[in-house]
């Protein structure tokens, strides 16, 4: 009974979610794609793009070649590529882009993406300060298309649509929808002036914020993270340009997939807990009262339901494999009889929620993509991943209460 | 330096339509889902009643025994709906809960028509001198009796095989007093499962070859249908 009770509540917060963000969708929609689209070039600022790299032999190249290629005035941006520490060929990989006027390199000591971010800002001298992951790869118009969005005074960093780079395998393929979610998940946060999260590719700041609120900082290796809810908690606006794509090298096996998601879900956690005066506080709007909450107990629910699911699954299972061991396998018996379909309230209430994912997921391939194609990935998202991500939840909840620290890579 | 607060202010007014919107998804679920448990209730009373109906209607063939012959009486069809509203009794049972007040009702009323179904296969057995075999089955649902479940595979199993034997299953716990009766009359003990089998009482789980140990015929049956299928193939 207690058990049915805590199921109906997690599910009517996981509707009342769903349903916030899908009407938040359809009051902004018709305004989505007509703001801040132009600033006079020669209004444009000058902006410096700090790419940290450790041990990033293999990409940083790609990466720098891509932040060259942005349609943006060569006298207006520069690129700083930090070495931080590096121990593979990064060095020497670096020294093609040594006689590039664009390009400073500079080496240092290892110690941690949040070092190297801060040696950046303390070296740049431009009106905008961004940065890019050595493992991610800006589209050609990713800064124009931000640029416009600080024409307002306020708003102090802009975050881009982050996809995921050539797809191959299954699971980035699954990804890629959970990416593409992401875009129209950070668009309709953004109105609701409730970003948690200034992704480390590309995310766009006024180089002022750094002089107001202070540098990066450890963060429980999350600093992008941390660096948003300090925005938020000094009622620092950020926007989200959803047509700055960029675009991201993800995890192609579950172990480094499992580790990234542990990082991230323990970070968050962690910050939370350094900023929990933000929860259910009204002085900041949508993101106290509802996101930042909202966020924290999906945690729990997905635990829960998984649990459940589990703990069902199993005894199914094991009532199987005892029947067989009774009975031997019986073909005969398979017929079907509406009886028998599930109609309970908690199967009937997931479908809806399972139709409004779909919904959002559909809208958001729109958005990122430009297309409604349905893809068999669609539904590995939607059934696998639910499955697969406690795994890391449980490990970093795990991690939280028990103030375990963990490995970025 | 801290700019001005420009932050938009909480739309509770947003926040409560969105609860409505929540509220009358969750009232549509919750009417979904009692409109198919209230169907799914109604096609058990159904059943029930067809039962009762052709329970009524053996009887009567029964009275008119002495004028009429013993192939005449059908059992196969009402033996096998008496088999499907037992599964799906058990099956409504674990999903909705013993303790529904229409569920109750149903159980009773099976467990009156397989005692009623029970008497009186007896009877015609006796008196068509057929060699049909009885077995009831006391089982519980409550956690202690790990076998129950298995014991309940073995016995479907049987009845597949054996076709002849007609299995009646009660719930131990289940306190009404005709299934009192039966327990008092066969002094069965809460030692389960239980089956009570050509006048003996047999207690833990049995396996097939258990109980086809306590019914010799089975022996007859396996030899006359190795007889029949020789026959078919030549």
């Amino acid at each position: 009974m207690i058990s049915s009770l805590i199921m109906y509540v997690f599910l009517f917060c996981s509707l009342y979610f769903e349903v916030f963000l899908l009407i938040t969708y359809l009051e902004k929609r018709k305004t989505m794609g007509t703001e801040y689209l132009e600033m006079e070039e020669k209004n444009w600022p000058t902006t410096t793009i700090i790419v940290p790299c450790f041990n990033e032999s293999t990409t940083v190249i790609t990466t720098v070649n891509s932040i060259l290629d942005l349609n943006y005035p060569k006298d207006k941006f520069k690129i700083m590529v930090i070495d931080d520490g590096s121990t593979d060929d990064t060095r020497k990989t670096l020294e093609i882009f040594k006689e590039n006027p664009q390009i400073q390199i500079h080496h240092k000591e290892n110690g941690g993406k949040y070092t190297a971010l801060n040696f950046g800002i303390e070296n740049s001298d431009s009106d905008l300060i961004g940065c890019l992951d050595a493992d991610s790869f800006a589209d050609k118009d990713a800064l124009k298309n931000m640029i416009p969005y600080f024409e307002n005074k306020n708003i102090m960093a802009v975050v881009p649509a982050i996809k995921v780079f050539r797809p191959k395998n299954l699971l980035q393929k699954i990804q890629n929808i959970e990416y593409g979610w992401g875009v129209l998940v950070r668009k309709i946060l953004s109105y609701l002036n409730a970003l948690h999260v200034t992704p480390g590719p590309f995310t766009i700041f006024r180089r002022k914020i750094f002089e107001n609120i202070g540098k990066y900082k450890h963060a429980h290796q999350t600093e992008d993270l941390e660096m948003a809810l300090r925005m938020q908690k000094h009622n620092y606006k950020i926007a989200n340009s959803h047509r700055s794509f960029v675009f991201t090298v993800t995890p192609d096996t579950l172990k480094t997939l499992y580790k990234q998601r542990l990082r991230w879900t323990f970070g968050f956690l962690k910050n939370i807990i350094d900023y929990k005066h933000l929860l259910l506080n009204k002085k900041y709007g949508n993101l106290g009262i509802l996101i930042l909450p909202f966020t924290v107990i999906s945690i729990f629910s997905a635990l829960y339901f998984v649990t459940n699911f589990v703990i069902l699954n199993t005894n199914i299972i094991i009532r199987q494999i005892m029947k067989i061991k009774m009975v031997g396998i019986s073909l005969d018996e398979i017929h079907f009889d509406w009886f028998y379909l599930n109609t309970s309230l908690i199967f009937i209430i997931s479908i809806f929620i399972l139709l409004i994912t779909l919904t959002l997921i559909l809208i958001s391939r729109k958005l990122s993509e430009g297309n409604l194609k349905i893809k068999p990935e669609l539904f590995y998202f939607m059934f696998f991943y639910p499955i697969i991500a406690p795994l890391w939840l449980i490990n970093a909840v795990f991690n939280t209460i028990f103030s375990k620290t963990i490995t970025w890579r | 330096m801290e700019i001005e607060n420009d932050r938009e202010k909480t739309d509770w007014l947003k926040y409560f339509y969105t609860f409505v919107i929540t509220a009358l998804i969750f009232a549509t679920a919750i009417y979904i889902s009692d409109y198919f448990s209230n169907k799914k209730i109604t096609q058990l009373k159904t059943m029930g009643d067809k039962i009762s109906l052709d329970i009524l209607s053996s009887e009567t063939q029964f009275s008119l025994l002495t004028e009429s012959s013993c192939e005449n009486i059908d059992d196969n069809t009402l033996s096998r709906e008496v088999g499907q509203l037992g599964e799906k009794l058990s099956y409504t049972e674990e999903k909705i809960g013993a303790d529904d007040l229409d569920f109750q009702n149903l159980k009773t009323y099976y467990s009156l028509l397989e005692i009623k179904d029970y008497l009186l296969m007896k009877k015609i057995s006796e008196k068509c001198m057929d060699n049909t075999v009885f077995i009831l089955y006391f089982y519980s649902n409550k956690g202690s009796c790990t076998d129950c479940q298995n014991e309940g595979y073995v016995l479907t199993k049987l009845h597949e095989l054996y076709p002849q034997i007609r299995i009646y299953s009660f719930d131990y716990d289940f306190n009404i007093p005709t299934i009192e009766t039966l327990k008092s009359m066969y002094s069965i003990e809460n030692k389960l499962p239980a089956l009570f089998i050509n006048g003996k009482v047999q207690y833990g789980l049995k396996t097939i070859d258990d109980i086809k140990k306590i019914i010799p015929q089975t022996k007859i049956w396996d030899k006359e249908a190795l007889a029949s299928s020789t026959e078919s193939n030549i």
